[in-house]
């Protein structure tokens, strides 16, 4: 499982390599400073997540709980 | 902390009165004459989350793994951002949080064999924390506090949060150190009198006060967490992300009102190792497709060391109606293998070491799909100025324990 882990990561590093990153400029920025585009949880999931953690074994990596602070694990 | 990019980029208006606008083409760089207002404190947003969730499935941890998991659950949040110039011209943000849940869970009556116990509770938790951003440098640092109360546990955590862009403004790294210092009330089935007056993995001392009150002692559980994240555009369409958490666990890790039947049909409570290792990976890839279609994306892995192995993958696809209002379909899926500590209803034998009937902790896939709608119109949500935006989001969940849940949320930011 940690091998399957290892190389799901090494795939990814390696797409964002092929992909090389482009330098931006801010004016070539308006899509990706788009609300949609935002790199994380809407404010509305906040407290779906809450749910999850209580019925769900696995947490955290999403910049939710990653356990405690609930009664849930 | 996630939402650094588009954060960053959205307040250089307010955050850059004496620099140059470092990262923006629609701040022209003239000397801003109310620059004595920006140090001034001031509230910037208001938001406000409120959602409704109902279950019902059959396998109660409390009734050992049988019997109604039917709740409902109301959840209140309210968050007020206040935001000062300091005479670094440093941006400081103070994050003033407050929630309110009620809820009410049938089996939670059965706490007592007859079903007398109290089937409600409300959970309050305030929370604290001041961030200050150097644009010049483009880093950020930040203190947070936060405090949860109800019947059953109680947790006080603190958090130090740090995020640093790259030379060219198109990538971020965060990271941030967490850690709940909480207390489980020692509250136990109405057949084990005796537990609930003795220590018991902790530093439990109940006793009872004469008129039919019980004072509970409480176990200590400390969860300590770090967390990492690397963001990076890749292009003028494509943004991804990758996030790690490494999480310990110590103290009291079980619920003592989780009943547990074992194969020759003596009943207790669940029992669970004192320490719990976990480390969750993921990433996030956005993408806007075309003029009007997003592509939002996740992806989870996860292991811990009671043999849970979990996969999660969601994705999400906005099209925008028009600049202002978006409808975003939704799916995430779910998987994990059990823990090696579960087992369900009268399969535990009376030697293992530890044991749950907890379903949380079985093997199970779920899935959870819906829709949500977004508008933010320049001149306010119906016209309110104020009410610059509002997100209405229904969800239905499933797992293949038979446990189903809707919940719908709506989320109000005011400025």
């Amino acid at each position: 499982m940690i091998k399957g882990l290892i190389k799901g990561i090494a795939v990814v590093a390696l797409l964002v390599t092929a992909t090389s990153c482009v330098h931006l400029k801010e004016y070539q920025k308006n899509r990706l400073n788009d609300s949609e585009m935002a790199l994380g949880n809407r404010k509305v999931e906040k407290n779906e997540l809450n749910f999850e953690s209580y019925r769900e074994a696995a947490s955290g990596a999403n910049a939710g709980k990653t356990g405690g602070g609930c009664g849930c694990n | 902390m996630l939402c650094r990019l588009n954060a960053s980029a959205q307040v250089s208006n307010n955050s850059l009165a004496e620099n140059k606008a470092p990262f923006t083409i629609s701040t022209p760089a003239v000397t801003d004459t109310s620059d004595y207002k920006l140090r001034k404190i001031h509230v910037d947003e208001v938001d406000f989350v409120s959602s409704y969730y109902n279950q019902n499935g059959d396998h109660s941890a409390v009734t050992g793994g049988i019997g109604t998991e039917k709740v409902t659950d109301v959840a209140n949040g309210l968050t007020l951002n206040l935001v000062w110039l300091n005479k670094a011209n440093n941006k400081n943000t103070l994050e003033v949080g407050l929630g309110f849940d009620y809820h009410t869970a049938a089996s939670q009556a059965f706490v007592s064999k007859t079903g007398a116990s109290s089937p409600s509770g409300t959970r309050i938790y305030p929370s604290l924390d001041w961030t200050v951003e150097n644009a010049k440098k483009g880093n950020t640092f930040g203190i947070g506090t936060y405090y949860s109360n109800e019947f059953n546990y109680k947790s006080l955590g603190a958090d130090l949060h740090f995020s640093q862009k790259t030379a060219n403004k198109n990538g971020e790294f965060s990271a941030k150190l967490q850690g709940y210092f909480d207390q489980v009330t020692l509250i136990y089935p109405s057949e084990f009198p005796t537990l609930s007056s003795a220590d018991y993995n902790g530093n439990g001392n109940g006793s009872g006060d004469g008129r039919g009150h019980h004072n509970y002692g409480s176990s200590p559980r400390t969860t300590l967490a770090a967390s990492f994240s690397y963001s990076q555009m890749i292009n003028s369409r494509l943004q991804i992300m990758f996030l790690g958490d490494v999480v310990t666990q110590h103290g009291f890790l079980s619920l003592p009102f989780h009943r547990v039947y074992f194969n020759n049909g003596q009943d207790t409570v669940e029992h669970l190792p004192s320490s719990r290792f976990k480390l969750p990976v993921g990433a996030r890839l956005n993408y806007f497709l075309g003029d009007n279609i997003i592509l939002r994306t996740y992806y989870r892995y996860y292991i811990d060391n009671w043999g849970i192995r979990s996969n999660t993958a969601g994705i999400e696809v906005p099209y925008k109606v028009t600049s202002f209002f978006s409808i975003s379909p939704f799916y995430r899926f779910y998987n994990q293998t059990a823990s090696k500590y579960f087992a369900p209803y009268e399969a535990h034998s009376p030697t293992d070491q530890y044991y749950t009937s907890n379903y949380e902790y079985a093997k199970f896939e779920s899935s959870f799909y819906g829709i949500g709608f977004r508008l933010a119109p320049p001149n306010g949500v119906f016209g309110w100025q104020g009410l610059h935006e509002m997100e209405i989001r229904y969800g239905h969940y499933t797992q293949t324990t038979d446990l189903v849940s809707n919940v719908v949320s709506i989320s109000l930011g005011f400025k």
